[in-house]
């Protein structure tokens, strides 16, 4: 900080590129805004949409509107400096309160009373929503967090874990083609469905974590691809692309007390929200437990984490198959649910959603994990049939990279960032541990001169 | 002579390409000494450091180490951290800290890495579990506080001046519990009284602890005022060996070190 201070020239040089930075940035959401509301693309010319928009002088309006909104965001961060000091003591405050355990309790209590009341004053249709859109892929997020954010992993096949569980539920409960031994109810799946996935896990990790870098990208990526043509060409086991009905729903039968989940969603959202929680309390416990330092200290630097006797290999592949578990274990639920699975819903796409998801909310970060995949999936179901801003289904992952192109720029950390991450990308801006890192994966530990 | 080694390097020879880094290095450390290793810049100590810990495989040489007298092991070909767990602890030549993290927990990570509890464990707040906690929150507050940063603990260690990272990497190496320290270049960096602090804490090490040190260090007086025996490296092979006096005194060391070694010396020694 005190080397920029120093440097006044390099210091307004360096606001002037962020200012083009920024410049770019609203004109590219401007533009995008325009192509959102402008027409659509049909099957016989598919640019329609974007040469609709682009030449139409609608487009002007909203290019306007977005040097309006860089200029008013650049005259916010001009002034910025001099409130620093004011927004410093509010941020205190808040760490400060995040900090008193009271206070954090209480707000959790708070939320989950929320999460418990709130649904029964909606319609079906927001309640099938918080099940089906929202519920399970908070789950899913929570569970690619440990892959992504804890361990600084790239896995672009995650959805395949959540296909293995799936198929595991119609295994087990007597759906597929193939039949096991002994049917059994999902509650006592849920165990086999969570052993398959971190077999599936640790298989698949244990040689390809071994080396360096974007393989497990690459290998999991290729990984969901297999599972997806398996479950589609395998038709004599998996009941092929068509899928499999009549996957059993949960059910207790306890001496003469029976109760079966039905096509109802609320009781759905309730068992969820139980699941969701004893989750998100033990990988609360994982992140501050050894297995989550050690995590931390992986991601942090490699090379001093194995000098610390932290066995790097145990550990990623540990992250991957907590990961791979809880994706299963989604995958459980949801088959159980619709009583339905069929190979089409395994799509790299929704492994790609997954991580956009984690992304927006803050890697690394448990309430960044609900919280992404809550707004960024309540949002499209909110916004489709909006009469201003109601956009096409097949457009939507356009919307969710240009939104997340956005974040990368203006909130990198996400919306509800971890400490520790904030803290890494605060560090890597002012220039420390970059230098180390840079010399640090070129050639690790030699550090010469 | 050979009483009771707690490594003894044999014949090690290390290439990158043509670069070669070791040309057949020899040395042994006795059980309880601090042994310190100088040389001239790119003479190939930190090389050394590195065969030791496993990140580099020399391509011949033996490297033995005794954990204890009647116990052998083998370090070539095994992994840094397996290393680490039989109990040798490092720092790096350039400090190497966990540096989003609190000073805390750096030095936690080191003394966890001793313990068991896995993540079903963690998830689950098993018995074990709570009981490993408290006892690694005693350990690293005992370490903090060993090298004299038990008031910094909550500080993010990026944010400490240098002398307290070094001191604060030490802490996080001791918190594995070796039998053997190497640190490389500890000084490098530090103002002359973080040195002079250095000088106690490696003594400390030493004898309070028990811990056998192999010591990388530029700084002639400090090296002079620690080591038990100095052995010196240049161009990849051992030039010389013996007491800081007799070192001193080696006329190769003095023609492969000069300008610097006199220098330095005549300011510090007297
Ligand atoms: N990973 C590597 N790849 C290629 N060459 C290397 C590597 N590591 C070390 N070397 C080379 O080996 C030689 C010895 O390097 P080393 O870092 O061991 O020296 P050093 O004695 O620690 O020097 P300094 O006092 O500068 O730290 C140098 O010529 C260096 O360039
Ligand atoms: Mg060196």
């Amino acid at each position: 900080m005190s080397r920029i201070a120093i440097n006044g020239v390099s210091m307004s040089s360096l606001r002037r590129s962020q200012d083009v930075r920024r410049l770019g940035a609203w004109v590219l959401g401007a533009l995008i805004l325009a192509v959102m509301t402008g027409p659509s693309g049909t099957t016989t010319s598919p640019t329609a949409g974007f040469t609709g928009s682009l030449l139409h002088p609608r487009v002007l309006g909203y290019l306007a509107f977005g040097l309006v909104m860089w200029a008013l965001s650049t005259a916010r961060v001009r002034s910025r400096d001099r409130v620093h000091s004011a927004t410093r003591g509010v941020q205190q405050l808040r760490e400060k309160l995040l900090g008193d355990n009271r206070v954090r309790h209480g707000t959790y209590l708070v939320l989950l009373v929320l999460a418990i009341l709130v649904p029964t004053q909606l319609n079906s249709f927001w309640q099938e929503v918080l099940v089906d859109q929202i519920g399970v892929f908070v789950l899913l997020a929570v569970g690619l967090n440990v892959v992504v954010g804890y361990a600084g992993l790239l896995d672009l096949g995650y959805i395949a874990f959540y296909a293995i569980g799936a198929y595991s539920a119609a295994y087990w409960t007597g759906a597929l083609p193939v039949h096991p031994v002994f049917h059994l109810n999902p509650f006592y799946v849920i165990p086999l469905a969570i052993l398959a996935a971190v077999v599936a896990g640790v298989i698949l990790g244990v040689p390809t974590l071994r080396l360096r870098g974007d393989y497990l990208a690459i290998v999991t990526l290729g990984f969901g691809e297999i599972i997806s043509i398996v479950a589609t060409n395998l038709s004599s086991v998996t009941g092929g692309a068509q899928g499999i009905i009549g996957i059993p729903h949960f059910s207790v039968h306890l001496s003469s007390f029976h109760y079966q989940w039905g096509l109802s969603n609320l009781p759905y959202y309730y068992l969820l929200l139980g699941f969701v929680v004893i989750v998100l309390v033990a990988f609360r416990s994982l992140e501050n437990s050894r297995v989550g330092r050690a995590l931390a200290a992986i991601r942090e630097d490699e090379v001093a984490a194995e000098a610390s006797g932290v066995g790097v290999l145990k550990y990623k592949v540990m992250a991957f198959a907590i990961g791979a578990s809880t994706s299963g274990f989604a995958g459980l639920l949801f088959a159980s649910k619709i009583s339905f699975v069929a190979p089409g819903d395994f799509t790299v796409q929704l492994s790609i959603l997954i991580l956009v998801l984690v992304t927006f909310g803050g890697m690394g970060s448990l309430p960044g994990a609900v919280l992404g995949a809550a707004v960024l999936q309540w949002a499209p179901e909110y916004l489709r049939n909006h009469p201003i801003l109601g956009f096409q289904q097949q457009d939507l992952y356009i919307y969710l990279g240009a939104l997340l192109v956005v974040m990368m720029i203006f909130r990198p950390s996400g919306i509800w960032p971890s400490r520790r991450r904030r803290r890494e990308l605060a560090l890597a801006e002012e220039g420390v541990g970059t230098a180390d890192a840079m010399s640090g994966s070129s050639d690790p530990a030699a550090g010469p001169g | 002579m050979v009483a009771d080694a707690i490594v003894s390097v044999e014949d090690v020879h290390l290439r990158f390409g043509g670069v070669v880094s070791l040309a057949g290095v020899s040395l042994t450390q006795e059980r309880g000494e601090i042994l310190s290793v100088i040389g001239p810049n790119g003479a190939g100590k930190t090389s050394l450091f590195n065969c030791l810990t496993g990140v580099y495989h020399p391509q011949m040489g033996r490297i033995i180490f005794r954990p204890t007298p009647e116990h052998e092991v083998s370090l070539i070909g095994r992994k840094p951290h397996r290393v680490n767990r039989i109990g040798i602890a490092r720092t790096f030549q350039t400090s190497r800290l966990f540096n989003a993290l609190t000073a805390f927990e750096n030095v936690k990570i080191g003394v966890e890495s001793r313990q068991r509890t896995g993540p079903i464990g963690a998830m689950l707040h098993l018995p074990r579990t709570m009981r490993e906690e408290k006892e690694s929150d005693t350990r690293t507050v005992e370490l903090l506080d060993f090298v004299g940063l038990r008031r910094r603990g909550d500080e993010i260690a990026s944010g400490l001046p240098y002398g307290d990272q070094r001191r604060l990497e030490i802490a996080r190496a001791l918190g594995t519990e070796p039998k053997l320290l190497l640190l490389d270049e500890p000084a490098a960096g530090t103002n002359p009284s973080e040195k002079l602090a250095l000088e106690q804490l490696i003594r400390r090490v030493n004898r309070e602890l028990g811990v056998s040190v192999l010591l990388i260090e530029h700084d002639m007086r400090l090296v002079m005022s620690v080591a038990d025996r100095v052995t010196v490296l240049n161009f990849g092979q051992v030039i010389a060996s013996g007491t800081p006096g007799e070192v001193q005194r080696n006329p190769a060391v003095v023609e492969a070190y000069l300008g610097r070694v006199e220098t330095e010396e005549s300011g510090g020694e007297g």
